[in-house]
């Protein structure tokens, strides 16, 4: 593996592999000491172009738990701001010694720009409405450390699906990991190019009560997700998780949410608190997977291209 | 390629190794067994066995995967993982490492690194079935089933019946 940059081409026995490696993470992150040397004296850019507080916090203790030094960058403090274009930006932080590069940009595909100009290992951390593969990882992880397996589970996606990269890296890997997925939005949140996905849609959230993950989205306002269905009271009537609705869910099932969440709106703020909410979880383990896919960039493998 | 080690040899190496510790230690109330992966974990788990055969103790045994310790992580093939896991805290107890083979002495530096962040034992042994001398670094075993001289072109392969079907030590020169 010489990149991460999408989950869309990534084999059932490689997912299942990371999500090993990722289990081995969680040990060292519950040790008295949660550091390891594996990446000492390797060096991991950040570059956020668009804004991130999780992801990048993630993946800064990520790579500070393997040993690696990070350099961080935000656009706003930057170059950019003085009009350095994209490219030379990452051969700019290539040349100061960066061994591998963490990106979120706002516009699809600029990783794998990123990638073919520095040749540098990056990992896609938010690529605009397309992917968001360690988000994927870490969702898979939480589900897997709660049933043991994702495979014959049902699964809902529920929310904003249009602009959603989670939702477009958790389709693919839950249903490569054989889970079976519905999407449930309004029809104006769903994506225009469904064609050949490996979803069922379903048009309630009370449509999907019986699955064993309901997994919700936010409303993305800043990426025109509001303004395309009449008001939040109405969306919370048809697709919110309340906690009538929370009370209906399998014995077994979890609520699932990648955050920031809108408490009131898309989860009612006594479910987001229930211990089968398991939205902390994700969090914890965002860092986990974040370490295994580090690891597996830069802890060998990668020096064999 | 010479077989220098039968499976009885290896099971009475062991036994006898499992007498030092208890000889060693004054028992086994606080030993902790460690197994390096790979074959270092199934040798853990026939040491605590026979332990357990001669003292009635069931000496706890702990896995140990030294992968993200390691000093030559840019030439290793792999990124894979066995499981690292300690049932009891290390701290206090007289930790004993098993492994298959001690070659350069690399592995056994990056496992006494491991052991460090898992906690303070009072005490670290180290148990190996086989010694082929070859040291890089300043460390010696203090349990050996067999002492094997060998060259540096030659290699030493350790198969157990747990992870490879079949049982011996096979001497056999690089190619």
């Amino acid at each position: 593996m010489k990149h991460f940059l999408s989950t869309d081409d990534i084999s059932r026995a490689d997912l299942e592999s990371l999500l090993d490696l990722s289990d081995e993470f969680v040990e060292v992150l519950a040790r008295p000491i949660p550091k390891v040397p594996a990446l000492r004296g390797k060096t991991v850019a950040m570059l956020f172009f668009e804004a991130s507080t999780r992801t990048r916090l993630s993946f800064e203790r990520a790579a500070k738990a393997l040993s690696a030094d990070t350099m961080s960058f935000s656009p706003s403090t930057s170059s950019l701001s003085k009009g350095e274009s994209l490219k030379d930006t990452a051969l700019t932080i290539k040349a100061m010694g960066a061994d591998a590069l963490v990106v979120r940009h706002q516009f699809t595909g600029a990783q794998w720009r990123i990638a073919d100009w520095t040749g540098l290992p990056v990992l896609n951390a938010g690529d605009g409405a397309h992917q968001h593969p360690t988000q994927a990882l870490l969702d898979a992880l939480t589900i897997r450390q709660h049933f043991g397996k994702l495979d014959g589970l049902r699964i809902a996606i529920v929310g904003d699906i249009r602009h959603s990269r989670v939702a477009r890296s958790d389709i693919s890997t839950f249903s490569t990991l054989g889970a079976e997925v519905t999407l449930v939005a309004p029809s104006t949140l769903l994506p225009v190019d469904m064609e050949g996905w490996p979803v069922k849609v379903a048009g309630s959230i009370d449509d999907v009560l019986d699955v064993d993950v309901v997994y919700l989205l936010r409303i993305q306002a800043e990426r025109g997700g509001a303004s395309v269905f009449p008001s939040l009271p109405e969306y919370v009537t048809r697709f919110g998780m309340t906690r009538e609705r929370f009370a209906r869910l399998a014995e077994n099932a979890i609520v699932m949410h990648p955050g920031p969440m809108n408490r009131g709106v898309e989860i009612a703020p006594e479910v987001a608190d229930h211990p089968r909410a398991r939205i902390l979880e994700q969090v914890a383990n965002g860092v986990a997977v974040r370490m295994a896919v580090l690891f597996r960039l830069l802890g060998g493998e990668a020096s064999d291209e | 390629m010479t077989k220098v080690m039968e499976p009885e040899e290896i099971d009475r190496a062991l036994r006898r190794i499992a007498h030092e510790i208890l000889e060693r230690n004054k028992g086994a109330e606080d030993v902790l067994l460690v197994g390096i992966h790979t074959r270092g974990v199934p040798l853990a788990e026939r040491l605590h066995l026979i332990i357990d055969e001669y003292e009635n103790v069931k000496v706890p045994v702990g896995t140990l995967d030294i992968g993200l310790y390691r000093d030559d992580l840019d030439r290793r093939p792999t990124t894979e993982l066995g499981a690292t896991a300690m049932p009891e805290d290390p701290s206090g107890r007289t930790v004993v490492l098993v492994d298959d083979v001690l070659y350069t002495g690399r592995t056994i530096r990056a496992a006494l690194d491991a052991m460090a962040d898992l906690g303070r034992p009072q005490a670290i042994q180290l148990a190996v079935l086989a010694d082929r001398g070859h040291r890089q670094l300043p460390i010696r075993p203090d349990y050996v089933g067999k002492n094997l001289p060998t060259s540096s072109s030659e290699r030493v392969m350790v198969r157990l019946q747990e992870t490879d079907g079949k049982e011996g030590i096979w001497i056999e020169e690089r190619v």
